[in-house]
């Protein structure tokens, strides 16, 4: 983790690193989707600041997880232009399809569900991001349907490899 | 000095500029609500509950943050600033405990005085206090979440006065705590105990673990043979307990007090002091003389022991192995004078009394029983004692005064200032350089190492050498010097830190509204007496003297390491590398 | 779709993605080589004699801070484009970057050259994958074609821009908050003054400016402050990017010259209502913006009009609600907005949300008595009073828009409504 977390934090300049993109980046290369408090330690160490403060920083942006994620995260806009085009209903079937609720993993860790603030995309509400990509004006049943066939796509992708941290 | 007009609640008036509202309307006689303001540190202005009106701006503005300028109209007392004011402190209360009846704060908590002040009957929001579990890690500190208003002013001492960097804020929302990362326990991080966060809160929220129970206990046992120390310190802060001014000097009504209390004997941590420069003096002789790690750093401060094992654990050697007086006094209580007094020491118990929650923590740091027994049993912070006079219903201020007790009670006005920061080197100097020249020193007060600046460096002839000292408090600056020491920067022969701003006198278990005003007037009252004392150099102390020849032999013989020396503990793994 | 022939700022009506050659071909980049030639002083003079504020919600004159920081002493100084773009229903900023970025980065480079600025920073929030990477990439584009980086089409003025994600914060679009999230802490705002122009990232002047802001400059320096004054109003010189969404049939972004009403913004624009239904309201500005009622439509997007009328313009979000939705749910899910939002660090915001999202769910079961919506009324005032950012200032303003406009719909909810509120309590 130090090495991973140390030329990281070189590329960007060592000391006078960006916090929040050393954050971003060690989370990136995290196939679990988090900063682990091990990475914590390491950012800490790396760029001369105190834990606390790595973890401050952390701990205050919903894009930084300090837990464990699934490989691919789908999340779902809460704000209102996507509550009123049927937010509620893509949220249930979704959570139906995958078997979990908002902010949990599915047992096979490829996927992980959030709930999420307004991602500029209420042209086309209801929206969901899967990963990088966003889907919308959706319906209940498009939703499951792209939920199904990208979670095949994964994993087929990670060939049932387990899922590491 | 330049002025402005301002119109404070329809009167006109002129104001030094470049101060805030809070500051103007202070100067003509209104107190604005405050919480998260502290005079010590720099603005935060999160709690509002200092919002007036200033004509020309929407909203309201907190005058803490918001500086006079010419011609601005401020109002402080109408309808929309009551209601603001009010309301605000109502969503605090929402969210709070409210136990007032039993909280360690009550008498001094600036929550309840606010509360009161505002004359608040009703809190109609919703009651939403969590019931986080306390954090009782630690022998020295408390920390109770649910009270936690979210001033930051514990963050910003514990980041930016100390840099030991453990309570900061997390998370955001209704989810921010004030608390070392992960939500750890103190324990767990690298946490030195020092208790400055205790003085820097408004409220409840941190406080020193509270051992009067232990004491009473002991108090009440006729088995037990109770003896008390008190630190330098504490004599020019207790009666700030009683509503004396700060620095006031109480040693004798003190004496007094703790023999109403029930103690057998009461004696001084300023023996120890004494007792401390002679060791710890000829440490540093023998260093110089052998060629020993140089420069020599004081060890008197446990919470910067701790933090010099937590952060550079690698400059350990260049510690004093001097236990701190609290701890050779324990140490002597259970040898010397358990002899001289024909009293088993299983049953002499000892209680301190000090200005500092980090004592708590050293006192019961495995390695402090040399004795074969614990050299202290329990250790009171002012503040628990303050605590104790008042449970006993003592009128502190018409006592009648009490002399110490001997021997363990005879002390010098150079162990006084052990206090205050600067204090233990000047003492020390005095002794040392008696002892190197073998010439009577004339002018006793090193001025050079005395005063609030964070870095004192200073330099003294000993006998045709120049010596370098140094002299920090305040661990941010002590870090200073220890990176100096690293980087090979330092060429100091001698140095002392103190963990606390100001010393002891400023300690983290002092009265509540230690700032930094208040500080220098304790350090004033611990000169005075030193100033005062009949003896000011601890090697002439004669109970210390008595001390050598009846029992210790000199100092740094065998029985002095096995009894006043200690060792360290290597910490690193909780920190930064 | 065009409801006006004139050429406009952006002209989004094609919806097409301009890339550099296209860009240049309709004459980018030329407003930039002009201004090289010129004294700065005298563009920094036309910005403000076109009358450009600022469109990120603060509607600050941009040649002013321009100038404010172009006359700091420092001369280590930032710019900061902010494309933190977080206002939901909003989406225009995403809209520049992904189909005008060449438009945004001649804006920044001209600002940069006129407060004399080298370094800057392009502050994308971390959900926008996709413009972060179209900027990224016509950022290497603008540098190979020397608009950008060491000596600017040979003027041997120098300007890097760097970009920087956001990582999950409505917040760090106040530019204090921004600042911080920069320098690598928590996204809180800071106290000012000192204002940004003063000290702003790392201590030096920093001038910040939302993207929509920004791309304005180009075409004004083009076309001449008196082209882009009679776009719009006096009052209100230029157009303003208006993202429509909710219960119409035709959500997307517009470009609408001051001026226009809401009305025909609605109707017009958005083509009105789904058949058979009415508008019931229409949240102007985002979650942080107003409720109005229909009726309210006719006055102009405009500056002065709106703010007479009680009406936020902010970020230029219009989100319509027809005759079928309920404004309680509306409110009660902006007010779960802030408080997820909300960084927790000033008491009236942290705590009155909290309170405010316990009174508006008591609402929604039926729950509430009438003191609870006059307690909400209450917290929400000290929250505009009080509150230490925008983000809690502006908090409350769904409650109490509606709360004027729509109360008994509030009334309706509580268990004694009908008798206490708005009479006499005899
Ligand atoms: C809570 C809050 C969120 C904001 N979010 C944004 C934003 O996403 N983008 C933006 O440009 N300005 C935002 N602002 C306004 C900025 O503080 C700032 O005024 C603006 O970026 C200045 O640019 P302008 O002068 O070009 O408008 C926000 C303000 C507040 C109080
Ligand atoms: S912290 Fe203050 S207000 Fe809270 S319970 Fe204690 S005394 Fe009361
Ligand atoms: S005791 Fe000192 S080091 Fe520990 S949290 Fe408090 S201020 Fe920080
Ligand atoms: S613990 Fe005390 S000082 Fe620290 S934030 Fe909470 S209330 Fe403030
Ligand atoms: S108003 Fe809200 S977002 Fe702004 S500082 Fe206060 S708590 Fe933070
Ligand atoms: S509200 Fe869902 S994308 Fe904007
Ligand atoms: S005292 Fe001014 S905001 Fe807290």
């Amino acid at each position: 983790m130090q090495a991973v977390v140390q030329e990281i934090v070189g590329q960007m300049g060592n000391e006078k690193a960006p916090l929040l993109q050393v954050l971003l980046a060690v989370q990136d290369a995290s196939p679990r989707n988090y900063v682990s408090e091990e990475a914590v330690r390491a950012i800490a160490r790396s760029m001369r600041v105190s834990r606390c403060r790595v973890y401050s920083t952390a701990s205050f942006y919903t894009e930084i997880s300090l837990k464990p994620r699934g490989r691919h995260l789908i999340r779902i806009c809460g704000n209102a232009p996507c509550e009123n085009a049927g937010r509620a209903a893509i949220m249930d079937a979704i959570q139906k399809e995958l078997g979990i609720k908002a902010g949990e993993i599915t047992a096979d860790g490829l996927i992980s569900l959030e709930k999420v603030s307004c991602l500029g995309a209420c042209y086309k509400s209801p929206a969901i991001k899967v990963d990088h990509q966003i889907y919308g004006n959706l319906t209940p049943e498009e939703a499951v349907a792209i939920i199904r066939s990208l979670r095949e796509e994964f994993s087929n992708e990670h060939n049932g490899s387990p899922v590491g941290i | 000095m330049s002025t402005v007009e301002i119109t404070i609640n329809k009167k006109t008036v002129r104001v030094p500029e470049n101060i805030t509202i809070m500051a103007a309307a202070k100067l003509n006689g209104i107190s604005l609500p405050s919480l998260c303001h502290h005079p010590d540190q720099k603005v935060k202005a999160n709690c509002r509950v200092c919002a007036v009106e200033v004509e020309g701006s929407k909203n309201l503005v907190a005058s803490c943050s918001t500086m006079v300028s010419e011609g601005m109209k401020i109002t402080t007392n109408s309808p929309r600033v009551r209601e603001t004011v009010r309301t605000i402190v109502e969503l605090i209360l929402a969210d709070h405990p409210q136990e007032c009846l039993t909280c360690i704060r009550s008498g001094e908590c600036e929550l309840r005085q606010l509360a009161f002040k505002l004359g608040m009957k009703e809190v109609q929001g919703v009651k939403t206090v969590k019931r986080l579990p306390l954090d009782l890690s630690t022998p020295s500190l408390v920390r109770d979440p649910n009270k936690c208003i979210k001033c930051g002013r514990c963050a910003e001492v514990c980041h930016h006065v100390q840099e030991v960097g453990i309570l900061y804020s997390h998370n955001r929302g209704l989810d921010i705590g004030v608390t070392p990362e992960y939500g750890k326990e103190l324990k767990d991080v690298a946490c030195v105990l020092c208790g400055q966060c205790v003085l820097a809160c408004p409220v409840g929220a941190i406080y020193e673990k509270d051992d009067t129970d232990k004491v009473w206990e002991a108090l009440g046992n006729p088995d037990k043979h109770v003896v008390v120390q008190v630190a330098p310190s504490v004599r020019v802060s207790i009666a700030e307990e009683f509503d004396q001014p700060s620095g006031s000097i109480a040693t004798s009504k003190l004496v007094s007090a703790l023999r109403l209390l029930g103690f057998d004997r009461v004696f001084d941590t300023d023996f120890a002091a004494d007792l401390t420069i002679m060791e710890e003096g000829h440490e540093l002789l023998q260093r110089l003389q052998t060629g020993g790690v140089l420069p020599l750093i004081t060890s008197c401060s446990p919470g910067w022991i701790k933090y010099i094992e937590h952060f550079y654990p690698e400059l350990l050697p260049h510690v004093s192995s001097c236990k701190s007086p609290q701890q050779m006094f324990g140490a002597m209580a259970k040898s010397y004078y358990a002899q001289i007094s024909g009293i088993d020491p299983k049953d002499i118990f000892v209680v301190s009394v000090m200005p500092c929650t980090a004592k708590k923590y050293e006192a019961a740091r495995p390695e402090m029983k040399d004795s074969g027994y614990r050299d202290v049993d329990a250790v009171l912070t002012t503040r628990e004692l303050g605590r104790m006079f008042k449970h006993e219903g003592i009128d502190f201020n018409s006592l009648e005064d009490g002399e110490f007790d001997s021997p363990l009670g005879i002390s010098t006005g150079a162990a006084a200032i052990f206090g205050v920061t600067g204090g233990v080197m000047e003492a020390a100097l005095r002794t040392v350089y008696e002892v190197v020249t073998g010439q009577t020193l004339e002018k006793l007060e090193f001025t050079g190492v005395r005063g609030m600046a964070g870095v004192k460096a200073s330099s003294v002839n000993l006998g045709g050498t120049e010596v370098k000292v140094a002299v920090a408090h305040g661990l941010a600056h002590a870090k200073q010097i220890m990176e100096a020491i690293a980087a090979g920067e330092a060429d100091y022969t001698f140095i002392e830190v103190m963990c606390c701003p100001g010393g002891c006198i400023g300690g983290g278990g002092q009265p509540y509204g230690t700032t930094n005003a208040v500080r220098e007037k304790r350090i004033q009252g611990l000169y005075e007496v030193d100033q005062k004392a009949e003896l000011r150099k601890s090697h002439e102390n004669p109970a210390i003297q008595k001390l050598y020849e009846d029992y210790l032999q000199a100092p740094l013989s065998p029985v002095s390491h096995k009894l006043l020396h200690t060792t360290y503990t290597n910490r690193c793994q909780h920190e930064l590398q | 779709m065009s409801i006006t022939d004139r050429q406009l700022v952006f002209n989004v009506e094609g919806r097409e993605y301009v890339d550099l050659d296209l860009y240049r071909s309709r004459g980018g980049y030329e407003a930039l080589e002009k201004v090289l030639a010129w004294d700065p002083r005298q563009a920094v003079h036309m910005l403000k004699e076109a009358g450009l504020k600022g469109r990120g919600g603060a509607s600050f004159p941009t040649g002013l801070k321009i100038e404010m920081v172009r006359n700091n002493r420092e001369k280590e100084r930032y710019i900061i484009i902010n494309a933190d773009e977080g206002e939901p229903g909003t989406f225009k900023d995403r809209y520049i970057m992904t189909h005008l970025p060449f438009q945004l980065l001649e804006g920044v480079t001209i600002a940069a050259y006129l407060a004399g600025i080298s370094q800057g920073i392009l502050y994308v929030r971390h959900e926008y994958d996709e413009p972060r990477s179209v900027m990224r990439d016509s950022i290497a584009q603008a540098q190979a074609a020397g608009l950008l980086g060491d000596d600017i089409l040979g003027s041997g003025f120098n300007l890097h821009i760097e970009l920087f994600s956001g990582a999950g914060s409505y917040l760090c679009g106040e530019e204090t908050a921004l600042l911080s999230s920069i320098e690598g802490r928590k996204g809180r705002p800071q106290v000012k003054p000192p204002y940004p122009t003063q000290q702003g990232l790392w201590g030096k002047p920093t001038l910040i400016n939302n993207v929509e802001t920004l791309s304005n400059i180009p075409k004004i320096i083009e076309k001449g402050a008196l082209w882009y004054r009679n776009l719009g109003t006096n009052d209100s010189p230029g157009t303003k990017l208006i993202s429509l969404s909710g219960d119409i049939q035709f959500r997307g972004l517009v470009e609408v010259p001051f001026g226009t009403s809401f009305r025909d913004i609605v109707y017009k624009y958005g083509g009105g209502p789904k058949p058979g239904r009415k508008v019931k309201a229409v949240n102007i500005g985002g979650a942080s913006g107003v409720l109005v009622p229909e009726e309210m439509l006719d006055v102009p997007l405009e500056y002065g009009a709106c703010s007479r009328a009680g009406i936020t313009i902010g970020s230029g979000a219009v989100f319509v609600l027809d005759d079928t939705r309920s404004i309680l749910d509306n409110v009660s899910n902006r007010i779960n907005f802030f408080l997820h939002e909300s960084c927790g660090k000033c008491t009236p915001c942290r705590e009155g949300l909290r309170q405010a999202q316990i009174i508006m769910e008591k609402l929604l079961e039926g729950r509430a008595v009438m003191k609870d919506v006059e307690n909400l009324e209450r917290y929400t005032r000290v929250m505009q009073n009080a509150s230490f950012c925008g983000l809690g200032q502006a908090a409350g303003n769904s409650v109490i828009s509606s709360l004027h406009y729509y109360d008994q719909e509030y009334r309706g909810q509580c268990v004694d409504g009908d008798c206490l509120y708005g009479e006499e309590s005899a």
